[in-house]
């Protein structure tokens, strides 16, 4: 009997053991299908066009060369112009830092105004936003173009940063507005009792507490601003496109011989601020990106 | 003198919901007022109206003898205290009892002046320099009430401030009230649900129930003359006993005869009023009826009751006997012999009987 | 008078958004829907024929191979989405030592442009340098890998690249789902003697219902959107076989010079949205007003 169960105890725990390593080594293998790409384009980056030729693709650079991330920063093509991805990061830059800091702004007055401050239609209003998020953008492309015209804004990095934040101000209203609804209304009542009106109630008692859904939404909005390429692509002009345009660019340019290696370099500097935030500051990434959605 | 706060004709609606009728209240200088009824009765929305924290749909509202129906809170000469304290999470408790004083734009110097005398009098000087994160909920009433005293009102108005407290706290922060109230001498209109906190804190209680005022009195009045059945109900723990009765002309008085089952009704002499309707519902508190063995003295009507449940209470015992179809509580000495079963001679107090319309539930007036 | 500028400043302050929402969401809207029942080129005309670029749009072979291309991806993009999201949390969720530094491998993509997503993607998958040389070179002298090159199978590139963007997102609203489940009923079933598996399937997964629509509404919003990736990865092609509504629409609007057809295509994306969105909205807003 006891030789049974001992028996059957042990298969157990070599059961266990067996699942428990399964699943450690699947999980490994999903690991390297998710860095498989990230470490392609280190490699690829680091390695001369001989080696890529020539060598496997997942190999290790035999010598290291950082001579494409040099042509990528300030002389590879991009059309015409063959500045390298230098002066289109910059573009970025003055695109994202501005465009960013509006819709939050903007985001954070809505969304207190929608969460505390209630009147007739507010809801519905805030319905009528939230919906303008999910639109696919397609919709506004061409009356945009021509709005962007209209007001002499075509082409440049100023008109970008305002389709940007009008098209940004949904989502940041959204953030503020969940954030807000979770402070109690009785303390804006207390303030009111104190004599406080709407703007200061806004700025010495909501903003001081808005610290983690600002780090969100600012994450949030510098992601999506960097990346966007399709505003970028509809909305700029040769000399004001930003760095995700410029790499397209260059990656599908007909001209010359494909440099892969270039290509690679210049994939990951366009990548780079948004990786580095999301590694620095991941979990406020992920909080932006499940705000709203799981609790639904 | 003329009335600290005077409601007249107030109605407020919500899009088509009535949720305050035709309510008409006045307190003088030094009145502790209690609103207090059932969950959604409209005692906090006419707390936030007097206020001015919601608008009105009707009537007026006068603070200090002014027509306030229009101004803004921070006009009205109010202070508030909210049920969540509703302190500044950011600010100090320092900055806190400071804020309004920084918003009307009073002096550094005045505002410490006020600060120290109101922290010295709720004793929280050593918690100043702390967030209110960092207090206890009997630290953060006391933080919530410097605020209020600092502003110097003619009014406080406290919104259920010891809901969110556990029972020991409790019973002690109402007593900490109760001394603030007396020796400031301040007008206070005061929320909550719990009759036992109106009965101990009022000098003057409003019962509300559906957004109506069911009655307006002293502690004492409400307690023994209630208005109708609702606060008969309400008020006073045990709560009073309501058992329905005809009443039959005997000469000049009554004969209110109570049903008993399976045996002869309980026939009660009333001699007080010559007017009464055939169906009434008669009111006694547990303490008005005895033991007969105890109790003595003239307008006593002794009768002898078959005892259902006994329930022992440390200095008294209550006792349930079944009248006209109810459960009536009687409360009995703790040596009372009674056991389940036992018929023992009850003693009901005749000049405590109050009558009320069995159809309408109001109360019916002695004449 | 500051009284009713009290009582107004909260309308007046969000006065702004709602008009640039108005404007710039709902009339842009509309402007491209006139557009659409117009005989728009180069430039808009603005009197209307009907729908005439509809019919255009719809006997288009292009836009036929859009939409199929459509539903390909989105179907294989959604499911694979979900059910490797839905794997790689139930097993994160087994108290892995490493679970922080997993969830961070298996997200960081979300976090990159998708134009480096196809980049990436279009390198590895180079028929000639990428993953069928390398393989080849380990051996596997007839392994073939070009379905970048095929029209037919090109479709296909984009679903492998996408799931590998979006599933780690998946992957977090799933985890988070799995463990806001009430540890007490958990074990209860445990107590029970009910196996792990039967754990989550009959009492775990079905509780998360509302997240599971969660991230099909995410991900069918990301693949009606899907412009950037198509773009990077495979540039609508070879040919068109890769096109999908939203290049389709482009292509029309900035290279071809067709106003109408760029505007009908664009409304037809906007109709799909609509339908699969609005219901959920519409359902979100009512739970939490009630509640």
């Amino acid at each position: 009997m006891t030789d049974d169960i001992h028996s059957t105890s042990q298969t157990n725990m070599i059961g266990k053991l067996a699942l428990r390593w399964g699943l450690y080594i699947l999980l490994c293998l999903f690991a390297l299908y998710y860095l498989m790409p990230l470490f392609v384009m280190v490699t690829t980056s680091l390695k001369s066009l001989d080696e890529i030729r020539t060598g496997s693709l997942v190999a290790l650079p035999r010598d290291v060369t950082f001579a494409a991330w040099g042509t990528a920063w300030s002389s590879a093509c991009t059309g015409i112009q063959c500045e390298g991805l230098r002066p289109y990061f910059w573009n970025s830059v003055l695109l994202a830092v501005p465009a960013v800091l509006i819709s939050t702004l903007i985001g954070a007055i809505n969304g207190y105004v929608i969460a505390k401050w209630r009147f007739k239609g507010a809801n519905l209003i805030f319905s009528l936003m939230l919906f303008g998020c999910f639109i696919p953008f397609q919709v506004v492309l061409l009356p945009m173009a021509r709005m962007l015209g209209l007001m002499g804004m075509a082409g440049s990095i100023t008109g970008l940063i305002f389709v940007h934040v009008v098209y940004g101000i949904g989502f940041t209203t959204l953030f503020f507005r969940n954030y807000y609804v979770t402070i109690p209304t009785e303390l804006v009542k207390a303030a009111k009792v104190d004599g406080a009106g709407f703007f200061r109630i806004l700025w010495e008692i909501f903003l001081p507490l808005s610290l983690p859904i600002i780090v969100v939404t600012i994450i949030w909005q510098f992601t999506q601003i960097w990346n966007d390429f399709l505003f970028g692509v509809s909305f700029s002009q040769a000399g004001t496109q930003p760095v995700t345009v410029a790499l397209n660019n260059i990656v599908n340019s007909t001209t010359g011989v494909k440099e892969y290696n270039v290509d690679m370099a210049s994939a990951i500097i366009a990548a780079l601020p948004t990786l580095v935030v999301y590694v620095v500051a991941g979990k406020y990434f992920i909080r932006g990106l499940t705000a709203g959605s799981v609790k639904g | 003198m003329a009335p600290i706060l005077e409601i007249k004709n107030l109605y407020k609606n919500y899009g088509s919901l009535n949720i305050l009728k035709d309510v008409n209240v006045s307190i003088g200088s030094g009145d502790f007022l209690v609103l207090v009824g059932p969950s959604g009765c409209g005692k906090s929305t006419l707390l936030n109206c007097i206020a001015g924290l919601e608008p009105i749909s009707g009537g007026s509202i006068e603070i200090g003898g002014q027509d306030m129906t229009h101004v803004s809170p921070k006009d009205r000469n109010i202070a508030m205290v909210f049920q969540s304290y509703a302190l500044y999470p950011t600010m100090t408790v320092a900055k806190n009892i400071t804020f309004g004083m920084k918003v009307r734009g009073v002096e550094k110097a005045e505002q410490d002046i006020k600060l120290a005398e109101v922290a010295r009098q709720l004793q929280i000087e050593p918690l100043l320099s702390r967030r209110p994160a960092q207090l206890s909920g009997g630290q953060r009433q006391r933080v919530a009430m410097g605020r209020a005293l600092v502003r110097d009102p003619k009014l406080f108005l406290f919104d259920e401030p010891l809901s969110n407290l556990d029972a020991k706290l409790r019973v002690e922060m109402r007593t900490e009230i109760k001394k603030l109230h007396q020796n400031l001498g301040a007008s206070m209109v005061y929320v909550t649900h719990d009759q036992i906190e109106a009965m101990t804190l009022a000098t003057k209680i409003v019962v509300m129930k559906g957004g109506v005022v069911q009655q307006i009195g002293t502690p004492a009045e409400i307690y023994s003359k209630p208005a109708n059945l609702f606060v008969a109900d309400f008020m006073g723990s045990p709560a009073m006993n309501l058992i329905p009765a005809k009443a039959k002309k005997n000469g000049s008085g009554y004969n209110v005869i109570i049903e008993r089952a399976g045996g002869e009704p309980l026939v009660l002499h009333e001699k007080r009023t010559k007017k009464l309707p055939a169906n009434v519902v008669v009111g006694l508190r547990p303490e008005d009826i005895g033991d007969a063995q105890y109790r003595k003295g003239r307008d006593l009507h002794v009768s002898s009751c078959q005892v259902d449940v006994v329930e022992p209470a440390g200095a008294d015992t209550f006792v349930l006997m079944s009248l006209g179809g109810k459960e009536v509580t009687a409360r009995l000495h703790a040596e009372t012999g009674a056991t389940p079963g036992k018929e023992i001679e009850f003693a009901f107090d005749m000049k405590k009987l109050s009558y009320f319309d069995a159809d309408t539930g109001d109360r019916l007036e002695l004449q | 008078m500051s009284e009713w500028l009290e009582r107004h400043i909260p309308k007046m302050v969000l006065a702004p958004s709602f008009a640039a929402i108005l404007i710039f969401v709902y009339g842009f809207i509309g402007w491209t829907a006139w557009v659409s029942l117009t005989k728009s080129k180069l430039l808009p005309k603005y009197d209307i024929v009907g729908l005439f670029q509809y019919d255009r749009l719809f006997a288009s072979p292009r836009w036929d191979t859009a939409i199929d291309n459509l539903f390909i991806f989105g179907f294989l993009f959604i499911v694979i989405s979900m059910i490797l999201g839905l794997l790689l949390a139930i097993m994160l969720d087994q108290k892995i030592r490493t679970e922080g530094a997993l969830r961070t491998i298996f997200l960081y993509p979300m976090a990159l442009s998708l134009i480096v997503t196809g980049t990436a993607w279009k390198w590895i998958l180079n028929p000639g340098l990428g993953l069928e040389a390398t393989v080849k070179g380990w051996g596997f002298e007839s392994f073939t890998f070009d379905w970048l090159v095929n029209p037919d199978m090109a479709i296909y590139t984009v679903v492998i690249a996408g799931v590998w963007q979006a599933s780690g997102f998946v992957m977090a609203l799933f985890l988070a789902g799995l463990r806001s489940v009430d540890q007490e009923i958990i074990k209860a079933a445990q107590v029970d003697g009910i196996p792990t598996w039967r754990i989550y399937s009959a009492i775990i997964i079905p509780s998360m219902a509302p997240i599971f629509l969660s991230a099909f509404i995410v991900l069918a919003h990301l693949a009606i959107k899907s412009f950037d990736l198509v773009i990077a990865l495979t540039g609508g092609g070879p040919g068109y076989a890769t096109d999908l509504p939203a290049t389709f629409m482009y292509t029309m609007a900035f290279s071809r010079g067709n106003i109408g057809q760029a505007a009908s295509s664009a409304m037809v994306m906007m109709a799909v949205v609509f339908a699969i969105v609005v219901p959920y909205l519409y359902s979100e807003l009512r739970a939490k007003n009630d509640g």
